[in-house]
């Protein structure tokens, strides 16, 4: 009762001694105990996760106490594995052991909030206008209202509202913009469905429903992996992490697996165990150098020479001096190898590969009358003639019923017949061609390495004569002896001293180890050593060599040289579709497994189709004017094989181009309000489609993007949500701030205009480039972010610890949920709640100014739809080169009924249009009516109302059930449909795969209980099986099910006319490209010496993925803000000293923070980790006047041509899935230490350091 | 001024008192939390092992002078020792514990006011408290200097009446001390004071002086509760 009085026991108090009086018992209070067992007491515990584009998707214990989240432990409960393999615990790490931290501090964002002036001109609009569309249309139709609240952005001035007030702001805002501009202008940007599918799934169906337009991500923070799809017509499709643990040779090349993968890094150790040899390669000394076996210290950004000269030693012993039989199996299946390649003729007698032969290039089209121009051949070894192998993309699609089910990688003809494909036409060859490669290696670069020579390379091939269809004769070579000849080896069929190419690996030819070491660094010996056993490996295990890829070097301009340099040597050694092999890409939280389940619901597919997509890459560059700074001319990046006049213009052309064909999506999409389009095609008396035509033709009307700068094209509203859009993930950050938000921003190059530069061809050029173009910019989100303080209005979400949703990863093949452990905290409400709540407003709001309204969108041709074979030749409709045809020359053109008022029945039901037309993805469809009927008894149906009958989507829950029970993964019923559905078109019976789980499903409650295994789909290359672990391309190898290549196999010959006039349509070493970021950047000197470094942005220890950089726990552990690695080298050079302040900058902004200086960092790079917020600890900028800058703050975007092909089997457009990506690692830097700490506070902490002496 | 006198010196002593016994007793049963020494020694060292320890030998040794030299009846030490040779005993080990108390208690004001980390981890009770105490032994050491000119003890036996009147009860203390001179009254409020609020600061650590380590064992196992 009383401690003082328990411990008034001195008299009666017993110390009974023992062990010869060492010690003694005591009968004292032990109440004080009860201290610290209550400590770890709790009420609950609830299961959630970590939705952050964390890879490692672990499920996590939430502790609640007294109504609070507490803290969190990793939960270990997960599905066993087979005896053989340990398990996946423990998972998790302390970033996301700090996550809790967030749900009370003092950055959680607690009630709706407004900046102050906009909600001044609000309430005195509204009072004026009682219709709130009209009172919106009075503050934005006035500039110097629309000024007021737009140069106030990102700096304070945030007053509470409450929700009801926003609502109606925001779709008072919406239902304007449509009206006035067209709903396409009306963006919304949400990353990583994987990582709360239910919540992306909220504001992307609230934007489908009313035509506004989501954007993609992947590809936008370049972790979107172009070679893959290019190879294997695969967004990304990757190992789980415990198929490491099969591998007998692991190289982690740019992945630092225990820092930045943290809760799979155990398999990496464990397998170790067995003998598996593990490499790194790294610039620097990273955590994963020290873990692995050998370092191989390649200079950043250089990685292709390092691979090419790996494959060069692997293609030389491995496949020619002493052929592996594995491997020439393999290779001769599975990869477009032995298809023919056409020799086109020079002026000067050689020659240059060409188009990959077709059937349709010869008499009668070979006897192919479906799609001739998609089905490629190759030379029988056992009949010596051509033959159509099966497989090729030719036969996925428009077979007759009959003729079905020949797109399969048996080793058969079109009739059926078997074939022995040959490899390589030496002994069977009928000339010897002279062969043109262009070579980059000998691009000088100031701060890289090169190996002079010419700029093309000759080699002599072994090649066939044959006689094409008009009659001609043709030179024909195949693709291994291509590969042979490009990777620098001299097989002796020319003349002595004629080819190019190496005899021996010392030889400082290009692509020779020894060539490799003067641009990489990294030893000759090394780098033969390791390639050799590396294949070693592979040859004896059938494939078992990995390679674990990060995001860094595919954040290179020529990112896909890098990667398909890793591709290629996988491919060649055998490894990929193979346990324990393959390409081990993990970089983002790609992998949505119940991805066809989920799409309906958060696309609104069940009411409408298609929805507006849009790649973001191209969005940004063109709508935040990143291109009006444009620097890179395409003659430096052209081959010096192609005619320059036939590409002329500047990257923005090329994407308008590629638009325009139909090869990239558009958003806002035409140069005018797409609602009025039928009404006006009716007024011409014509289609709608058909009126749009007419307009493109005679040049009325334009795409938006060809004239950006013009009001009517402006994208007007956007909303984030899940996102740092505008902090870490904006690249080209103060050019964002400048253009799109109008307001202080710290750019520091001038534009074309001002600079005199180059403008473009296609693009409308203004010399006043307009600034602040988004009328309304609305953020969700549960902390004060970067992209929070940019925002106009800012949403309170629930945290990761108080909603329901889904959650699912490429390293683990489990599906787990998030769940509210409290309900959301003050005011917030989750993403499904708010946008339901948007929704409704809009519903009312809407009513007067929008009714029932035809749509029309424009639609890129489509990968994995008979789109995809749209163009087998590249013709521009505006050049006069075809006629614009809708699908076909150009995008599709869909008319699209819309029913305003009924946004918020809709969004809350499961609509018809999945019954009418299936469900599907990637290219097969199945009827789904079980599914929808199971859904109506599950979440019951809407009782009256437009969306009356129709099943319910009223809560979070509801919708997890809807993607559950629509998915093969999660449902076993779909996945036997689904595998059915793929077997008619490869004619063969894939159901096995199923079967046996047929009457499996997965429900919400399941996963909250236990994580589960998902269900084998054809959705993914791998399976989910209790015999392999899951590997990507293993239905493919062994279920013999196409890649979705233009040959069917994984494609090393990119014959596209564009890859091959940019050099690449077989892997090239490329250095990187010259930003020109630090030319004629006049900046005041400070009196300390400066440098220029490479900026690299890699992960970091301290946020990034499972929390992030302002979490007060990570920041303890690091230097509590933001901080820029250097050398000790280059430190010293310029004076600076560890924990100094330094200021970094180019044309692009500037950047203040502290420095760590280290033995770690490679001389020459200045890497400051991804994602550290701009609100903690950052002073004010010397340069740029204004606070600090992110590490975007000096980046801006630079998209690659041939990342913009489409309508060409692999390389055509999907969501995520191709298109350009936003590279920034290119970029330099100059570093100097700063000399005032302006903290732009006036609280008198301002300080100025020592001068460098 | 003889209210003000009895106030001062009669009430206020049993008022300080009071507010010292029932605060400890509260504050034992209700902050077990919050009853420590407050140690700040982890955020910041520096000189610590010469300020700690001077100060803290001084002011235990003052502590038992006091407690002592003024509870002690008269009667007990007269047959071996004159009140004037007390006087200069007191005046002597009171004189160098004090200085030792000043100096170390100085430099941990000195710490406590200028040292950034402990500064933002200190509550104002334990920055005031370490105020008090230095005043109060600055005080003590100024007594001296009035108590060189009668050094006969006369002065000590009327304040060792006044504190066994108050401590036993025995009424009418306060007439100990009239005309006594203002540096002694002086010194005595500001020690009631540290009594008075004695239950709101770290100083509660004094009451938890680990005296059972001196007989404990080895090693102690407890009863199962």
């Amino acid at each position: 009762m009383s401690h003082f009085i328990d411990r008034l026991n001195f008299f009666r108090k017993t110390r009974e001694p023992f062990a010869n009086d060492h010690g003694e018992v005591r009968d004292e209070s032990r109440a004080w105990e009860d201290g610290y067992r209550a400590r770890w007491q709790h009420d609950k515990i609830v299961r959630s996760t970590h939705g952050v584009n964390c890879t490692g998707s672990c499920s996590w214990k939430i502790y609640v106490k007294n109504g609070l989240v507490t803290w969190e432990t990793q939960q270990t409960d997960y599905p066993r594995t087979r005896p053989d393999l340990p398990n996946h615990e423990p998972r998790g790490c302390p970033r996301g052991a700090s996550y809790s931290w967030y749900l009370y501090s003092a950055n959680r964002l607690k009630h709706p909030m407004i900046r102050k002036p906009l909600l001044a001109l609000w309430r005195e609009a509204i009072k004026a206008n009682p219709d709130p569309v009209d009172a919106w249309a009075s503050i934005v139709e006035d500039p110097t209202k629309t000024k007021q609240y737009k140069r106030a952005r990102g700096m304070g001035g945030f007053v509470r509202a409450d929700w009801d007030e926003l609502n109606e702001l925001i779709a008072a805002s919406n239902v304007y913009t449509a009206k006035q501009y067209g709903p396409d202008r009306i963006i919304g940007f949400s990353p990583i469905p994987a990582m709360s599918m239910v919540s992306y799934a909220a504001g992307s169906r609230y934007l489908s429903l009313i035509g506004g337009v989501c954007m993609s991500f992947y590809d936008w923070y370049c972790d979107l992996p172009p070679a893959s799809p290019m190879t294997w017509g695969e967004q990304t499709d990757v190992p789980e992490s415990a198929d490491w643990y099969n591998s007998g040779y692991i190289i982690a090349w740019g992945s630092n697996v225990p820092q930045t993968r943290t809760p799979d890094a155990h398999f990496f150790t464990e397998v170790r165990y067995k003998g598996t040899k593990t490499v790194s390669v790294t610039p620097d000394y990273a955590e994963v150098s020290k873990l692995t076996d050998e370092w191989l210290s390649a200079k950043q950004g250089t990685d292709a020479a390092l691979a090419m000269a790996m494959g060069h030693v692997i293609l030389k012993q491995f496949h020619l001096e002493a052929p592996s039989a594995y491997f020439t199996d393999y290779v001769r299946r599975y990869t477009d190898m032995p298809f023919l390649v056409e020799l086109e003729r020079r002026d000067d007698g050689s020659f240059v590969p060409g188009k990959q032969l077709r059937a349709s290039d010869f008499a009668a089209s070979l006897g192919q009358d479906n799609n001739p121009e998609w089905k490629t051949v190759a030379w029988d070894e056992t009949r010596d003639q051509l033959v159509v192998p099966r497989g090729s993309i030719g036969f996925r699609w428009g077979e007759k019923s009959g003729e079905e089910g020949k797109w399969n990688l048996e080793p058969r003809d079109a009739d059926g017949e078997e074939i022995k494909p040959l490899l390589t036409l030496a002994g069977k060859h009928d000339d010897v061609a002279k062969v043109a490669f262009p070579y980059f290696g000998g691009i000088a670069h100031e701060h890289f390495d090169h190996v002079a020579g010419d700029e093309l390379l000759y080699h002599s091939l072994p090649a066939k004569r044959l006689t094409k269809a008009d009659g001609s004769e043709v030179l024909a070579v195949t693709v291994f002896d291509l590969m042979c000849a490009n990777y620098g080896i001299d097989r002796g069929f020319g003349e002595e001293g004629e080819d190019d190419g190496a005899t021996s690996f010392d030889q400082i030819r290009p692509y020779t180890p020894a060539w490799q070491e003067k641009i990489t660094g990294v030893p000759a010996e090394q780098c033969i050593r390791i390639a050799r056993e590396f294949a070693d490996n592979a040859d004896k295990t059938r494939g078992r060599s990995m390679i674990i890829v990060g995001a860094g070097m595919n954040h290179w301009y020529h990112m896909d040289m890098n990667y398909r340099g890793l591709i290629n040597m996988l491919v060649m050694c055998g490894c990929i579709g193979q346990s324990g092999g393959g390409w081990a890409h993990y970089v983002g939280q790609e992998k949505l497994r119940p991805q066809t389940g989920w799409q309906p619901l958060a696309f609104g597919l069940d009411w409408t189709r298609p929805p507006r997509h849009m790649n973001s890459t191209s969005f940004f560059y063109n709508h935040s004017s990143q291109w009006r700074y444009e620097k890179l001319d395409i003659k430096e990046i052209l081959s010096p094989l192609a005619n320059p006049a036939d590409y002329s213009g500047s990257l923005i052309d090329f994407n308008v181009r590629s638009e325009r064909m139909g090869w990239l999506p558009s958003a806002p999409q035409l140069g005018t309000n797409p609602l009025r389009l039928a009404k006006a095609a009716e007024a011409a008396n014509m289609t709608t489609a058909d009126y749009v035509v007419a307009q493109l033709k005679s040049g009325e009307l334009r795409f938006a993007a060809e004239d950006p700068d013009n009001p009517r094209n402006f994208p007007r509203n956007m909303f984030i949500w899940r996102s740092n859009l505008l902090g870490s993930s904006g690249k080209g950050h103060e050019y964002m701030l400048k253009y799109l938000l109008g307001t202080r921003h710290g750019i520091q190059g001038k534009d074309l205009g001002v600079e005199g530069g180059r403008k473009p061809e296609e693009v409308v050029w203004h010399d006043d480039a307009p600034e602040g173009k988004l009328d309304l910019l609305v953020t969700l989100d549960f902390r004060m972010s970067t992209t929070c303080l940019y925002s106009d209005i800012v949403l309170p979400t629930a945290t990761w610890y108080e909603k329901d949703d889904l959650n699912t990863s490429d390293m683990h093949p489990f599906i787990h949920p998030l769940t509210a452990a409290t309900d959301p905290a003050w005011e917030s409400r989750s993403d499904w709640e708010i946008y339901k709540g948007i929704a409704k407003a809009f519903s009312e709001v809407c009513v007067g100014h929008l009714g029932e309204e035809t749509d029309l969108v424009t639609l890129p041709h489509q990968h994995d739809s008979p789109a995809e074979l749209a163009q087998p030749e590249v013709k521009d409709w505006k050049k006069g080169e075809c006629e614009p045809i809708p699908g076909k020359t150009m995008p599709a053109l869909i008319e699209i009924k819309r029913d305003y008022p009924a946004t918020y029945e809709r969004f809350t039901s499961l609509g018809p249009a999945l019954g009418k037309l299936g469900n599907g993805g990637k290219g097969i469809s199945w009827n789904t009516d079980s599914e929808i009927e199971l859904l109506g008894k599950l979440n019951y149906v809407k009782q009256e109302g437009p969306a009356k009958g129709r099943p319910k989507i009223e809560t979070a829950i509801d919708a997890a059930e809807v993607i559950l029970s629509l998915a093969p993964e999660t449902n076993g019923q779909v996945a036997v449909k689904a595998w059915g559905a793929l077997s008619k078109i490869t004619g063969r019976d894939h159901t096995h795969l199923a079967v046996n789980k047929e009457e499996e499903k997965i429900r919400f409650r399941d996963v909250v209980a236990q994580p589960r295994k998902i269900i084998s789909s054809p959705t993914w290359s791998g399976l989910e099986d209790e015999h392999v672990s899951y590997n990507a391309g293993y239905t493919n190898v062994h279920e013999l099910i196409p890649w979705r290549t233009v040959s069917g196999r994984q494609q090393f010959y990119q014959d596209h006319p564009w890859m091959r006039a940019f050099g690449e349509s077989l892997l090239v070493y490329r250095p990187p490209i010259d930003t020109k970021a630090l030319a004629g950047v006049q900046v005041e000197s400070n009196g300390n010496p400066e440098k220029a470094l490479n900026w690299i942005t890699p992960h970091q220890k301290w946020g990034i993925h499972s929390t992030y950089s302002d979490n007060l726990l990570m920041l303890t552990l690091n230097r509590g803000g933001p901080v820029v690695w250097l050398s000790e080298d280059d430190a010293a050079e310029i004076g600076v000293e560890d924990n100094d302040w330094i200021e970094l900058y180019n044309a692009n902004g500037a950047i203040a923070a502290r420095a760590v200086v280290s033995q770690r960092v490679k001389n020459g790079m200045a890497m400051m980790y991804h994602a550290q917020e701009r609100n903690v600890n950052v002073p004010g900028s010397e340069i740029s006047g204004t606070r600090g800058g992110i590490h975007n703050s000096v980046t801006r975007v630079c998209p690659k041509p041939t990342h913009m092909i489409g309508g060409y089997a692999q390389l055509a457009y999907s969501f995520n899935y191709y298109g350009t990506v936003g590279s920034n690692r290119d970029e330099f830097v100059m570093v100097r230490k700063m000399k005032r700490i302006d903290w732009l506070d006036g609280e008198g902490n301002d300080t100025v350091q020592e001068a460098v002496k | 001024m003889n209210y003000l006198n009895s106030l001062l010196f009669g009430l206020y002593p049993y008022l300080a008192g009071s507010v010292f016994l029932i605060g400890s007793l509260l504050r034992f049963d209700h902050g077990q939390y919050g009853w420590k020494t407050g140690s700040s020694q982890l955020l910041s060292s520096k000189h610590m092992r010469l300020a700690s320890n001077l100060f803290h030998i001084g002011i235990i040794t003052i502590f038992f002078g006091h407690l002592v030299g003024l509870l002690t009846p008269h009667w007990v030490y007269a047959p071996f020792m004159s009140a004037g040779t007390k006087q200069v005993i007191a005046i002597v080990v009171g004189g160098i514990a004090g200085v030792m108390c000043l100096i170390g208690g100085a430099m941990l004001f000195h710490r406590r006011l200028t040292n950034a980390r402990v500064r933002a981890s200190s509550s104002p009770m334990d920055t005031l408290i370490i105020g008090l105490l230095v005043v109060q032994v600055t005080l003590g050491l100024a007594t001296i200097i009035p108590a060189l000119g009668h050094l006969d003890g006369g002065v000590m036996i009327r304040l060792a009446h006044w504190a066994q009147s108050i401590v036993f009860f025995q009424g009418g203390a306060a007439a100990h001390l009239e005309g006594i001179g203002w540096i002694y009254k002086l010194h005595i409020l500001v020690g009631l004071t540290i009594v008075l609020v004695f239950p709101f600061t770290r100083l509660v650590h004094v009451w938890s002086v680990p005296l059972g380590y001196v007989t404990r064992r080895y090693q102690i196992v407890r009863r199962r509760a």
